[in-house]
């Protein structure tokens, strides 16, 4: 009974690793560039990168200015 | 016998000649990495995020935070059995849902923010409507055979669970049964991450793998390897083509779905604690990297170079959120606390 799991799980494996076999792939290179690409185009909407103005930051309290 | 034998030895030789074909295929596209690629991007420089808001209320270790999709909500889950759900403006707790199990590991906030769902060592996902009254369950999905680590709505209607048991599971809220059963990891799967468009998600497990799937078919389409101990945390890039990976081998690692292969690895010498917990900034420049040395650490994804520190945790950093607006990351920690930070 054993024996049989093992050849049908081998059989599932060997269909598994033909599927991930299949994948089309594209280079590093290229896959790395568009991943700097997506980072570049958005730093400028990235208030973790750029800062959030005092004056709009939702978890600071707000502060009353006193004019000395 | 021996012709199950002689199919067993042509079976092993069939795998082990289709994973030589993967790494031949995999090294033939490998022509360089994410550092060389990055090298005219600018440097973010040093990056210092100042500490907004300390919010106490649990009275136990934190084990995980998640948060709403409104950017002001976010629950968190202790093993002092609550889920707080936290206006986070304000720094006010606005709903306590108190948990059968106080072993809870994971909490998830439904994209409608009328949901959320929670479990652990029960190894039961219990989803609970926090819009009622007082918080009422909805429905405890039991099935799994290990403890639950990770949950994930896709709706109201449609929820995603990783467990123990290594299998993740996609279940039909409306009639309480699993829809989906994945099943592919050999080791307790620890984290998972649903891709925007809900057509795939990513998991990671104690078998040091990371594994994306078809959502909808229920088949593993790509194993990505690396790690040389379990992953604890996952999450995807922000244009979906990638994802990152944090491990208890101390380093985390960013993977390109298309390239089928590691891109780069983000690890430091003088790091030698284990990744508990990552989260990205909006831009998928800032990789927010929670250890078990207290600290979470900020990574530039390009460059692959620490930035940056949030430290003032007491103990480890469990888990970490950076909301959909991208204006702050918060930190929870087995200390009991959750720091708000930008």
């Amino acid at each position: 009974m054993t024996s049989n799991c093992n050849v049908s799980n081998m059989r599932r494996l060997v269909e598994q690793l033909k599927l991930e076999a299949s994948v089309e792939r594209i280079k590093v290179s290229e896959a790395a560039a568009e991943l700097q690409q997506f980072c570049l185009q958005n730093a400028s909407k990235d208030a973790l990168l750029v800062g959030v103005p005092t004056g709009s930051n939702p978890f600071r309290e707000p502060r009353s200015c006193a004019v000395v | 016998m021996a012709a199950e034998k002689a199919e067993m030895d042509a079976l092993k030789k069939e795998c082990d000649g289709l994973r030589t074909q993967i790494e031949a295929a995999r090294k033939a596209v490998n022509d360089g990495n994410m550092t060389s690629a990055a090298g005219s991007a600018t440097e973010v420089g040093r990056v210092q995020l100042k500490l907004r808001k300390s919010l106490k209320g649990h009275l136990a270790k934190i084990y995980s935070m998640h948060w709403s999709s409104d950017s002001r909500s976010m629950i968190s889950a202790s093993q002092d059995g609550k889920l707080l759900v936290w206006d986070t403006h304000t720094g006010n707790k606005l709903v306590a849902v108190p948990l059968k199990s106080a072993w809870v590991m994971s909490v998830a906030f439904a994209p409608s923010g009328n949901l959320v769902a929670s479990g652990g060592l029960d190894n039961m996902c219990t989803v609970s409507n926090i819009k009622a009254a007082s918080p009422k369950t909805l429905r405890e999905l039991d099935a799994h055979t290990g403890y639950l680590s990770c949950c994930r709505f896709l709706s109201d209607t449609e929820i995603l669970t990783a467990s123990g048991d290594t299998t993740c599971c996609l279940w039909d809220l409306e009639t309480g049964k699993q829809k989906i059963i994945f099943t592919n990891h050999i080791g307790d799967c620890m984290s998972l991450a649903l891709s925007k468009d809900e057509n795939t998600f990513v998991s990671g497990a104690c078998d040091s793998l990371a594994k994306l799937w078809d959502l909808r078919e229920g088949t593993c389409k790509q194993t990505f390897s690396g790690h040389t101990s379990d992953i604890n945390a996952i999450q995807f890039f922000p244009n979906g083509n990638a994802f990152v990976t944090g491990s208890d081998d101390c380093s985390c690692k960013m993977y390109d779905l298309r390239s089928d292969q590691e891109v780069i690895t983000y690890q430091d010498g003088s790091l030698n604690a284990g990744v508990t917990s990552v989260s990205l900034s909006n831009s998928g420049r800032l990789i927010f990297a929670g250890y078990d040395d207290f600290n979470c650490h900020i990574w530039d994804s390009l460059k692959g170079e620490k930035v940056g520190v949030l430290s003032g945790h007491d103990n480890r950093v469990s888990c970490t959120g950076v909301p959909a607006d991208g204006m702050g990351v918060c930190t929870g920690s087995w200390d009991s606390f959750l720091k708000l930070w930008n």
